[in-house]
Formats: C-alpha cells, structure tokens, sequence
C-alpha cells in the first residue's frame, strides 16, 4: 500500500434549478421583503472612479432560444485594474454583481465600471475583463467566461492568445454599439458557441 | 491582500456531473458542445468578494421564522443543517457566505413558475443566509423540504433536497450544489442526482441524520459539510508561489 494522501475532493456540483432566484436574488420573485439587504445589487457606489458603462445581452441555448431562467454573476477589478481587497482599490468598487435574464425577454444588463488591465503573476497584463460565472436549470456545473471589450487594446491577453481558431476569440469581445454601451450575447451550444473557461 | 496566495488547485472535472446528460432533459441544449479553455488561475480566479456581518439579520439564517420575523413557525419537520466549509488541503474557510433555498414542507417553492398543486405556507419563505465562523461551520434552523414532481420523464419526482450556495475567498471557488437526506429512496431514481457518475461523490451530497446534534423536544440535525477547491500551497513565505 502507498502512502494515503490527506487532500479533500470538492463536493460535486448539481444544478441551481429553476428556481435559483429565491435564495439568490429573492426581490427578482417577489419575496425581497425577506432581508434587510439584498446582496450583489450592484457592483459600484456612486463615485466610482473611471468611465461608467451597460452591457446588455442575451444567454442562448443550442436551438437558439433565449434562457429566461438563467442568473449570471461577474467579478471585475475597478478602473485601475486593482481588485476589491487589495491595497489601494477603489472603495466605491465591490467589484461582484448578480443579475438574471429578464423572465419575459430573456435580456440581461449589467451597469458597472469599465476595468482596467490586471497584472499577470509572470509579469505582463491581461487585456480589461469582467470574469462571468453562469447557472441555470439544464447547466450541471456553472459556466465561467469573460467579457472583453472591442475598443481595448486585446492583443497581448494571454487567455485569448491560447485559443486555437481565432472566430472563437470574438465570442468573448462585447461589441460597442453607442458610448458607454456593449453588447454581449452568450451561446451555450452550437454555432458561434461562446468559449467556456477550466480555471 | 489575503493570506492564501497561489493559485487553485485545478478542478477534477470527473468528480463533477456531466454538463451533457440525457436523462435530464433540459441539460441537452444548454450544455457546451466544445471543450472549456483551461489555464492557470490568475487574479481574476483568486480574489472574490468579502461580506461583513453587518448586512445580515437577526433571522436570516433561520427558515422556521424568517419569513414574517418571528411571528409564527413554519409548517413541517424542524431541522438543523449545520456542518463546516473546509477546501482541498483541509483548511477552514471561515467568514464565507453559505445560501441556501428549498421548497416547504410540501413541497412547492414560493416562486411565480412554481404552479404545484401542493400550497404554499404562509409563514414560510424558502432561503437562508449565513457566513461560517472562524473555524469555517455554519448552521440553518428549517424544516424539512417534501419531495415535489417535475416535467422531465414521464413520472419524475426530485428527492427532498435543499440547495446550497457558497463562495468561497474566490471567484474560482464559487459552487452551487444539493444537499440530500440520508435514506430517501428517491435519490437513486433522479436524474439530477444520476448527473454525478462517480457514486462516492454522489454520497457526499447526502447529508447524514446527525442525532448528537439534534435538540431533544425540539428539531432533528442533518450533517452537511462542503469541500471547496485549494490553492497549490506556499512551502516558503518568502516565495510569492507555491513550489
């Protein structure tokens, strides 16, 4: 017999099911009466330093419809590229924000603070970048992803350089459709699927 | 900064449901055809909000009351689910927030989609909140969920369960999962359950009755500990990494 290691192995994810906004987002059913404070309105306070931005989208499934049940939420550094926490970070920026698709539309919005480029470990930037992180009913384990932005400067980020066919990389870029306003749409399945992260 | 550095230990998909599962029928079109993109954690992975005790309430992490602050209990079996937040190394992740939601005793959700034909009780909301302590446990007085049926196969029906959120330090961490009861015969017919293809994962999302901590005259306990992933640990603190 070999030695026993002493790690754990992570509990196993299941579904957050249909009806994940009662625990999670209890005022988007009606019930919000039940807390004093909801948590993850919003990712700023006003004053948050940098350019304010909404980006609207939509979460599609492999036959093309839109999610009406899907909760998204996203962490992001502030304008500077620092991360809540870190010395230094702007205190108007909690930097984590859950928001859902609309149950009639299925349209989502999230309205924060455009991020700044974030320091890598080996040194280098990655490119601005708002970490997403998607559950539903139907998604066993929840998705992670990111928005980038088409009017930065993308190519050095080392997430995007190591994807293999170079169409997939604009799965990722919110399109600017007006100032201060991105478009990001997200597909689960089929084409023009949104590339999907393992980390 | 935070005293846990490096980054996370990758996750073992296997242990994990597959995100493509027939059995469960809404998993078809809204699981990834193509292969996840993987690369080592960065900051974006590693940091993650952190909640103060301040926005927290009095009953926040009691179901019996919390839906009318304390005026009348919730119908059904009064339970505590209570156990420890610990990652891969075995550490404590204390001061994290734990959520948790569930149908009532009958089994139906206080949600609009929700139209079962079992009633909803007045005085019962459905969610829960709290952040573990120091040493990384948590607790939740409610009462016992009813299994309810769902449109999936022809006569499917999901066993008790409660779902549980939790964060973690990171954004890397974040995990939804369910817990189960220990001995519902409903367990092995659900296809939800059935995504998780390694049965010892399975079981370690069934919580045991758990009598030491039960309250005589007063509730039953149920047992339900979370393991959340770790960092590739520091050998030397004057190293920024792990080795």
């Amino acid at each position: 017999m070999v030695q026993k290691l002493e790690t754990l192995i992570e509990s196993a994810s299941q579904t957050a099911g249909p009806y994940v906004h009662i625990g999670l987002m209890p005022s988007y059913t009606g019930n919000g009466q039940i807390y004093d404070h909801e948590l993850g309105h919003s990712p700023i306070e006003d004053g948050a330093k940098g350019e304010i931005i909404e980006i609207t989208g939509e979460v599609f499934d492999g036959t093309g419809w839109a999610l009406r049940d899907a909760l998204i939420e996203s962490w992001q550094p502030d304008a500077a590229g620092n991360f809540p926490g870190n010395e230094g970070a702007d205190p108007a920026v909690s930097g984590w924000c859950r928001f859902a698709a609309d149950a009639d539309s299925g349209e989502f919005t999230l309205r924060t603070v455009k991020p700044g480029k974030v320091a890598l470990r080996g040194g280098g930037f990655s490119a601005p970048h708002i970490s997403l992180w998607i559950v539903a009913r139907g998604i066993n384990i929840g998705l992670q992803t990111r928005i980038y932005f088409e009017d930065e400067d993308n190519s050095g980020d080392p997430l995007l350089s190591r994807i293999e066919q170079a169409p997939r990389v604009q799965t990722l870029i919110a399109k600017k459709v007006a100032d201060g306003k991105y478009r990001y749409n997200i597909r689960l399945q089929g084409e023009g699927e949104t590339v999907f992260l393992d980390i | 900064m935070r005293a846990d550095k490096g980054p996370l230990i990758p996750r073992n998909r296997e242990i994990h449901p597959d995100p493509y599962d027939p059995g469960y029928k809404t998993s078809v079109a809204r699981s990834p055809n193509l292969p996840l993109l993987a690369m080592e954690s960065g900051q974006s992975e590693e940091t993650g909000p952190t909640f103060g005790h301040s926005k927290f309430g009095q009953y926040d992490n009691n179901l019996i009351l919390n839906w009318n602050r304390g005026a009348a209990p919730a119908v059904g079996e009064r339970i505590m689910m209570h156990g420890r937040v610990v990652d891969e190394n075995n550490r404590a992740v204390p001061n994290t927030l734990v959520e948790i939601w569930q149908a009532n005793a009958g089994g139906r959700y206080r949600h609009k989609k929700d139209g079962y034909l079992a009633p909803l009780d007045p005085n019962f909301g459905g969610c829960g909140r709290t952040l573990t302590d120091e040493n990384g446990y948590y607790q939740f007085l409610t009462i016992r969920p009813g299994a309810y049926p769902w449109p999936n196969r022809g006569n499917d029906w999901r066993p008790m369960h409660i779902h549980v959120s939790v964060f973690g330090h990171s954004f890397g961490q974040r995990l939804i999962t369910q817990m189960y009861f220990e001995g519902d015969p409903l367990i092995n017919l659900c296809p939800i359950a059935a995504t998780v293809k390694d049965r010892a994962s399975l079981d370690r999302l069934v919580a045991p009755l758990d009598m030491a901590h039960s309250r005589p005259l007063d509730f039953l306990a149920y047992k339900f500990d979370i393991v959340l992933r770790g960092r590739r640990q520091t050998m030397f603190e004057n190293r920024i990494e792990g080795m």
